[in-house]
């Protein structure tokens, strides 16, 4: 079957530790592609029942009738060891489901924000929402073929981004790409636990 | 009516017509799990081999039982028995509280004591 080395006697071993990085950016963008990239299963789609009471600030004109809706998050995993087991989330599209992107987010060690030079401002509410949160992220401009090429200091510059945001072009079609990206991502993130440690600590 | 069962049922029933039970239905009107929070990364594990039907549990409790042979994550198990993640936390609270599955909650990046889990989800991802 699919999944790795979790193959062993039910309740017998102690469990694996879990973590998430979380996979952002606009429609379109090229989310779901870069978690089925790395992923060792194709990705797996799993979806939350919205009640109207979540729904917050749609336009509900001319569905009214209209009480739940769904939301649809893909994402895959990937079995780094027998303790060990890493999980992509590509994060909702839409700008109104923000409280299914706090529970995302939650115990979350990073995130992707994935960029289009021709729609850049589809990542602007993805970077905005991870530096209110604090979660480290980098910047993955996916190279579209008939997209202009930037420069990396552009499109840092473009985004105003702080300088320590590592931004870098990938593709996200690509295993090795986007194993590139998650590798930046996670030493990033390291560096970002270690300096806020430090800061703690009044080092 | 001659036996035709489940072909004349299939010829009405397929994605386009939703789900047949309702989600809510599985869960007896539940929105809440009797007991754990079960986060999308939660992994579960089965603790029997097999659990016979009792009271109190539906064929969606055992099909997660089955699942759970192997670890499987709270999202995965939402994805392959095709059911919202709420339904699968009140189904999974039922079935922890009776001991029936074994569920580890995720790592915290705070609650990391040093860099080790770094190293090795870098490394393991390096040598993909």
């Amino acid at each position: 079957m699919d999944y790795g080395h979790s193959d062993r006697p039910a309740g017998a071993t102690p469990l694996p530790t879990a973590i998430k990085i979380l996979v952002a950016g606009g429609f379109g963008v090229g989310k779901t592609t870069m978690v089925g990239a790395v992923s060792e299963t194709r990705p797996l789609r799993t979806e939350e029942v919205l009640t109207e009471t979540g729904v917050g600030i749609d336009d509900l004109s001319g569905v009214e009738g209209k009480t739940t809706t769904t939301v649809a998050m893909d994402f895959g995993r990937i079995t780094i060891s027998d303790d060990l087991v890493l999980y992509l989330f590509g994060t909702p599209g839409q700008d109104r489901f923000w409280f299914v992107w706090d529970e995302l987010a939650l115990g979350a060690i990073g995130a992707v924000v994935l960029a289009d030079t021709r729609r850049l401002a589809d990542c602007f509410p993805s970077i905005d929402y991870f530096e209110g949160r604090g979660t480290p992220f980098v910047v993955a401009v996916n190279c579209f073929q008939d997209a202009r090429k930037y420069r990396l200091d552009e499109v840092q510059a473009a985004l105003n981004l702080d300088p320590g945001v590592p931004v870098l072009l990938c593709d996200a079609r690509q295993r090795e790409s986007s194993k590139e990206v998650l590798v930046t991502l996670m030493e990033h993130a390291m560096k970002t636990r270690e300096a806020r440690r430090r800061a703690a600590s009044g080092d | 009516m001659t036996v035709q069962g489940e072909s004349a049922d299939h010829q009405w029933v397929d994605d386009h017509a939703g789900p047949v039970v309702r989600p809510y239905a599985m869960t007896r009107g539940r929105a809440r799990p009797v007991t754990g929070t079960f986060d999308l990364i939660s992994l579960v594990t089965a603790t029997r081999a097999e659990v016979t039907p009792e009271v109190g549990l539906g064929p969606e409790h055992l099909a997660i039982v089955g699942l759970c042979q192997r670890i499987q994550s709270v999202a995965e198990i939402a994805a392959h028995l095709d059911l919202p993640v709420g339904t699968i936390r009140v189904l999974l609270g039922d079935l922890a509280a009776r001991s029936l599955v074994q569920v580890r909650e995720p790592q915290t990046t705070a609650g990391l004591p040093d860099n080790s889990i770094f190293e090795a989800v870098i490394n393991g991802l390096r040598a993909l």
